[in-house]
């Protein structure tokens, strides 16, 4: 079974949990660029927390369903229609076979993920279903989609007859703490191995993203930073998080697409639990960062941890619908 | 001590080895005889290795460190990267196994040099004062070695460059770098595995697929091998081409 791309979107990719293992060949790890929404809204279709799903990007497709299924949508609040019906995020919804799901814009935030029953089983390559736009391999054919594109999806867990859809679970996750879609947000960092001059300037100022961030880096504007060495450096290895400090001052944060090693220095990281809300800044929105120990880093990313796992919990007892 | 390096952290997940600042051949050997030696003793928390010209890192699974992957408030009071410190210090106090780079291969790139294939070919015999004719040959007199992979998935940064041959990056990037490309960036040449964009001065091509995610391994190239040009002329370039689509 199937579902098709009748329009495609902005940017519409299918993404899992990433790739790890070819660091050393250059591919990164990529994968859903909010991994918080991403797993949740999984959870809710019954699929592994890592199965292949869409990350839709600032516009939406259009997706006809070949078969009755269950979807859910996380991430950003996007407008969201099955056969005109409007859909609500963060649920489980039965659907029936030869619906039409089209998608606007959305609303808050910039990445949504629709989860399917049965996750989107295009061929893994490197141990991983995720699109990698820049290497061209993974996800479907290596691009994003596209109108005409089918999609395979895996086997279902649950049966959806055409006579239970639509189906809109009356109960939902709410994600509040581990997303801010407020115009300015506090992101946690720790320390990079360059110093900048004054030391706590990444600190000091609020920054606006620009429109050029990408799935591989949230560029950044505010007043010019330094590096307290200036020195040219060669190239050492960087991780989704770290945040570059290329010649004109303004920082980028490394995000999913990230490259493996980069020349710049490196002022800081942003920590695990952070990197989900910093995949959903729309450009001209604001962020500080806000430094934390490395222990400190830890309490945050188990914190998160322990509520994605209470979350798995509570939609185990729930579902089925 | 067998080797000094310096132990940071890389974030919260990965901490970063430095043996050096500089691009070196023996402190880049030494990277890789390091990458070699801790893969294969990994910890069930290290999931790779990544080698650069005068460093490594270790991307680590926090989860799985001593108890930090379950959620008691205790877990909370320690770092789990020191577990992987005092790992990774102890590991650098005994010594390297001799690797010698016995697993170097010696690996031929067919390029077609200069012609639409290497645009910037005269522009680089202009700015280095060598004949046109000579660029390719000193290119290909040359012993490389991959200093590491990375920037795209495949794209090898060489070691050894005549340094007659170095030439700064064009002044502004091209938005689209043929698949196969050679360039010399700097002090350094290397390929492009995939088309898309790129800043070095572009000498030649060849037509070997550099990375094809579908083979296994992916890359052509490895951290570590030898690498030698080999020049050949407009039909050779078009047959092999045809031969590896």
């Amino acid at each position: 079974m199937s579902i098709e791309i009748i329009g495609p979107g902005m940017l519409t990719t299918v993404q899992d949990a990433g790739r790890s293992g070819s660091r050393a060949c250059g591919v990164g790890t990529g994968g859903a660029a909010d991994r918080h929404s991403f797993e949740i809204a999984n959870l809710l279709v019954g699929n592994d927390s890592h199965a292949a799903a869409i990350e839709i990007t600032v516009t939406g497709p259009t997706i006809r369903l070949q078969r009755a299924t269950t979807i859910a949508l996380c991430g950003a609040t996007i407008d969201a229609h099955a056969d005109g019906v409007a859909l609500p995020g963060w649920r489980p919804i039965a659907l029936p076979a030869g619906c039409m799901l089209t998608f606007g814009a959305c609303r808050r935030g910039v990445r949504a993920y629709l989860a399917i029953d049965g996750g989107i089983d295009t061929l893994p390559v490197l141990g991983s279903r995720s699109t990698d736009l820049r290497g061209r391999f993974g996800g479907h054919n290596g691009r994003a989609l596209r109108a005409g594109d089918l999609l395979r999806l895996g086997l279902p867990h649950a049966a959806v007859t055409s006579s239970d859809a639509p189906g809109i679970a009356g109960w939902w996750i709410d994600a509040d703490t581990d997303l801010d879609f407020s115009d300015s947000i506090a992101v946690s960092v720790v320390p990079g191995s360059d110093a900048t001059i004054p030391a706590d300037a990444l600190h000091a100022q609020e920054f606006a993203v620009d429109a050029a961030s990408d799935r591989q880096g949230l560029r950044l504007r505010g007043e010019a930073l330094r590096v307290a060495d200036l020195r040219e450096r060669i190239s050492e290895p960087v991780v989704p998080g770290t945040v570059q400090l290329p010649p004109d001052g303004q920082p980028i944060v490394l995000l999913a697409d990230a490259q493996t090693v980069g020349g710049y220095p490196r002022i800081g990281h942003v920590i695990a639990a952070d990197l989900p809300r910093l995949a959903q800044r729309r450009a001209g929105q604001h962020l500080r960062f806000v430094s934390v120990d490395h222990r400190e880093a830890h309490r945050i990313n188990t914190e998160q941890r322990a509520r994605l796992a209470r979350i798995a919990l509570a939609i185990e007892r729930r579902r089925p619908l | 001590m067998a080797d000094i390096a310096t132990i940071e952290r890389l974030g919260d997940a990965a901490l970063l080895l430095r043996f050096g600042d500089r691009i070196d051949a023996a402190i880049n050997q030494r990277v890789h005889a390091w990458v070699a030696a801790l893969s294969s003793e990994a910890p069930d928390w290290l999931i790779e290795v990544t080698p650069a010209y005068a460093s490594l890192a270790l991307h680590t699974d926090v989860t799985r460190i001593g108890d930090a992957g379950s959620f008691d408030a205790d877990a909370f009071k320690h770092d789990p990267l020191e577990v992987a410190i005092a790992w990774i210090t102890a590991r650098l106090h005994s010594p390297l196994p001799d690797t010698a780079n016995d697993t170097a291969r010696t690996i031929e790139i067919p390029a077609h040099y200069g012609g639409d294939d290497g645009p910037d070919l005269a522009a680089l015999a202009a700015h280095t004062g060598i004949a046109i004719e000579d660029v390719a040959a000193r290119h290909t007199a040359a012993e490389y070695t991959v200093a590491m992979l990375g920037f795209a998935p495949g794209f090898p940064y060489l070691l050894g460059l005549d340094a007659s041959l170095a030439m700064p990056r064009v002044a502004s990037p091209r938005t689209h770098v043929p698949a196969g490309s050679v360039g010399v960036g700097g002090a350094q040449t290397g390929i492009y595995p995939q088309s898309g964009p790129g800043g070095w001065q572009l000498i030649g091509r060849t037509p070997l697929r550099l990375f094809d995610a579908q083979r296994d391994p992916p890359g052509l190239l490895r951290a570590g091998d030898r690498v030698r040009f080999v020049a050949i002329d407009a039909a050779r370039f078009d047959a092999l081409n045809e031969h590896a689509r």
